[in-house]
């Protein structure tokens, strides 16, 4: 590995954890396509800003930039709270519009400004190294490293200090208003923090991957946990396993460095959302699955305790009375044998005592109708699940 | 180049005709199904599927390596179409909500279709150039081919939204009733959906993947403004689309280095902002002034009916008090009293007001005309 490859990894895992951060505040607080909106408006402040410094990487343009990354909110709210249109068609209103003007300005002054509309959104992350910051004639690094690493140091200083009040507001703004912790301040805290991260960010990722990096991670560490701090770390882990993986795919194929960093993001996304415990696609259909049997199950039950006739109880009638397949009638009645809830006498079926314990116990949820009981139920009564 | 020489050249020069009737018809069929997916709080929808449809984009070319609008349409759609159910799969299956899963698919399916672009532009295929012009759109690539698929699709879904119009509307205002009624809901969503992904779709050569979000949104956020009915909304927005494409694509045409899909962009912005302050309904403007005028009633009444209390305390309802009288009281002007006397409800005598017969009794029944009115 080169000192180059070094630096360039150093930088995306830097910008991943920046990003990872506020991020997942913003998909906790369902506010994750604003940085979609920010980091498309941040254009016509970074134009202008670089129409006064001439420099890319100058402070006063990011301060510009990210200006105009919070005005972008303060236009949606404003927007919104007229309630001409919704929410959502607000913001997709709003960032368009900026986003037409920077690329007009960036057109019309396509002779003086060193600005491709191509790095804004996909930045250049091959060629951060070479911008290097020097003090009198001292190497001292990239200059994108100093920056996004400074805005690290803020974001991480801002979490470890605001970290109560900003878990309370994000998860309730009621409760923070009551303890006197402004709700306004930590939104419009969190809005700055984004929008700075954002322009950090674009130098070396690009506008749309920002939007990659913000949600991803968050929204994957999101499937695996509850827990605010795991979440964080976790999200934190993601994006600096996925920026550095990312770095070694782009580098076998030749390719944009930000596309494959997003690329393996998407890929760890799409794992999460299949195989997470609990919360993933396939344990979501396998327990939809299970209860539709356990429902079944129950049915069935109710109904050989209200019938004592020899017929109504006979195997052969279940297919025609409660009309269900043969597939699954058979599923069920195996269910409730291997439970003990039934027995089976010469094709007639009978409740055991413990299947009318558990039918009883099953009206009484029926009427009373509390979510939390009948799992609590069925874990006293089943040996085997659906 | 003025406005003659515009209309004359719009009619010899075969790009600038192409361009014009392009934008026209991509700005109607992309106002009239913005409609739909404004009022099914779909509208950033429309940002995350023109994202989305970037990697079939590329993986089209990459399939067969040469550059042909209709073949990316269709690698387009499917990756579009992919994208909006992997959405729906997302905000059904999990607890993640819907702004993530827009937000994910954008920019996971967009940072993929860029790895796929610039390895495209490592390999050495001659035909790759110009696929970048995807991202923001470049209307003067626009042929006349085109501009008939667009006719033709806009064609089909007229027809189609025609043809459903009942059950659109239907669902688009009580989808639990249509459930009801026994009309497949989940086909006409998907129907629906699939449209506006194909607007999208098609708009995508012409304004790009990054603004083709505010070409559906836009022309039916503004139409939004001037209607309740979903029949004018829809034919408004097709308009205002139409209008925002001929006239970005005028004002593009006569500078320089403008390019189309930024300026149509900007034209429809301009719409909506005009209807979000001049619209007589709901505008901001006839809104200030609605409220305005209250206030200033409410002030009237109020100034009234202290009078009242004041008068009725006399046995001559018309006895003359100090206008001074008045002062520690809020709601009293030179002009609300100037507003009281034309109305003749009080008569002013240099420094001295008295009420009239007419103001006497108006403000007796003041709270109950009130009550009156909001039992009506």
């Amino acid at each position: 590995m080169s000192s180059a490859q070094i630096e360039i990894q150093l930088i995306a895992s830097v910008v991943a954890i920046a990003c990872a951060i506020p991020g997942t505040f913003l998909v906790l607080r369902k506010m994750a396509l604003i940085t979609d909106a920010i980091s498309h408006s941040i254009l016509p402040g970074i134009v202008i800003g670089f129409f006064i410094t001439h420099d890319l990487s100058s402070p006063l343009l990011i301060i510009l930039a990210a200006a105009s990354g919070v005005l972008t909110v303060v236009l949606v709210e404003f927007i919104q709270k007229t309630g001409l249109v919704k929410e959502d068609t607000a913001i997709g209103l709003v960032f368009p519009v900026l986003f037409s003007i920077g690329i007009i300005l960036i057109a019309q002054n396509a002779n003086d400004i060193h600005l491709d509309v191509d790095a804004v959104l996909l930045g250049e992350l091959a060629f951060a190294p070479f911008d290097r910051l020097g003090f009198n004639d001292i190497d001292l690094g990239p200059k994108s490293l100093w920056i996004i690493g400074s805005i690290l140091l803020i974001t991480l200083g801002l979490l470890f200090a605001f970290f109560k009040e900003l878990k309370v507001s994000t998860f309730d703004a009621g409760l923070a208003s009551a303890l006197g912790l402004s709700p306004a301040v930590m939104h419009y805290g969190l809005m700055t923090v984004s929008s700075i991260t954002t322009v950090g960010a674009f130098d070396a990722v690009g506008a749309i991957l920002v939007i990659a990096l913000m949600i991803a991670p968050a929204a994957t560490a999101y499937l695996l946990t509850n827990d605010l701090k795991k979440m964080l770390v976790l999200a934190v882990v993601f994006g600096v396993g996925s920026a550095i993986t990312g770095y070694w795919v782009a580098h076998a194929l030749d390719a944009s460095i930000s596309g494959s960093m997003t690329t393996v993001l998407g890929l760890v996304f799409l794992i999460a959302y299949l195989f997470a415990p609990g919360r993933g696609l396939f344990s979501v259909l396998y327990r939809q699955r299970q209860q539709r049997i356990e429902v079944s199950l129950l049915t069935f039950l109710l109904h050989l305790g209200n019938h004592k006739e020899v017929e109504e109880r006979h195997v052969k009638h279940l297919n025609e009375h409660i009309n269900w397949q043969k597939v699954q009638s058979k599923s069920v009645l195996d269910l409730a044998l291997k439970n003990n809830m039934i027995t089976i006498d010469n094709d007639i079926v009978s409740l055991t005592k413990k299947g009318k314990d558990f039918t009883t116990k099953a009206i009484n949820y029926i009427v009373t109708n509390k979510n939390s009981e009948i799992e609590n139920m069925k874990d006293d009564f089943f040996l085997f699940r659906g | 180049m003025d406005l003659r020489e515009y209309i004359a050249l719009v009619f010899d020069d075969y790009t600038l005709r192409t361009i014009t009737l392009g934008t026209a018809v991509l700005g109607a069929i992309c106002g009239m199904l913005g409609s739909f997916a404004v009022l099914r709080k779909q509208s950033l929808l429309g940002d995350a599927i023109s994202h989305a449809a970037l990697p079939g984009i590329a993986i089209a070319f990459l399939i067969i390596g040469v550059k042909s609008s209709s073949i990316f349409l269709l690698g387009a759609l499917i990756s579009g179409l992919i994208g909006t159910f992997w959405i729906r799969g997302i905000t059904q299956k999990t607890h993640l909500k819907s702004d993530t899963a827009l937000g994910l698919i954008l920019s996971l399916f967009f940072g993929f279709g860029m790895l796929l672009l610039t390895y495209i532009q490592k390999q050495p295929n001659a035909n790759q150039a110009g696929l970048e012009s995807y991202l923001f759109g470049q209307a003067a690539t626009l042929l006349e081919s085109d501009v008939w698929l667009m006719v033709i699709v806009t064609g089909i879904s007229l027809v189609i939204v025609l043809l459903f119009w009942k059950e659109l509307k239907l669902l688009l205002f009580d989808p639990d009733y249509t459930k009801t009624l026994g009309f497949n809901t989940k086909f006409l969503d998907i129907l629906i959906t699939t449209f506006i992904v194909v607007a999208i779709v098609l708009g995508l050569q012409t304004v790009g993947v990054v603004l083709m979000s505010a070409m559906l949104l836009a022309p039916a956020a503004a139409a939004r403004q001037w209607t309740n009915n979903l029949g004018k909304m829809v034919f408004l927005a097709a308009l205002f689309g139409a209008s925002s494409g001929v006239l970005g694509t005028a004002i593009s045409a006569s500078h320089n280095n403008l390019s189309t899909g930024p300026v149509i962009v900007l034209v429809a912005g301009v719409f909506v902002l005009f209807s979000f302050i001049f619209s007589p309904g709901r505008g901001l403007l006839f809104r200030e002034i609605r409220f305005r005028k209250n206030r200033n009633d409410l002030q009237l009444h109020k100034t009234l009916s202290f009078m009242y209390n004041i008068a009725s305390t006399h046995e001559d309802i018309s006895h003359p008090h100090a206008i001074k009288i008045l002062n520690n009281f809020q709601g009293f002007t030179r002009k609300s009293l100037q507003k009281l006397e034309d109305k003749d409800y009080v008569k002013i005598d240099g420094p001295m007001w008295s009420m009239t017969e007419t103001g006497y009794h108006t403000a007796a029944n003041l709270y109950n005309q009130l009550i009156k009115e909001e039992d009506e």
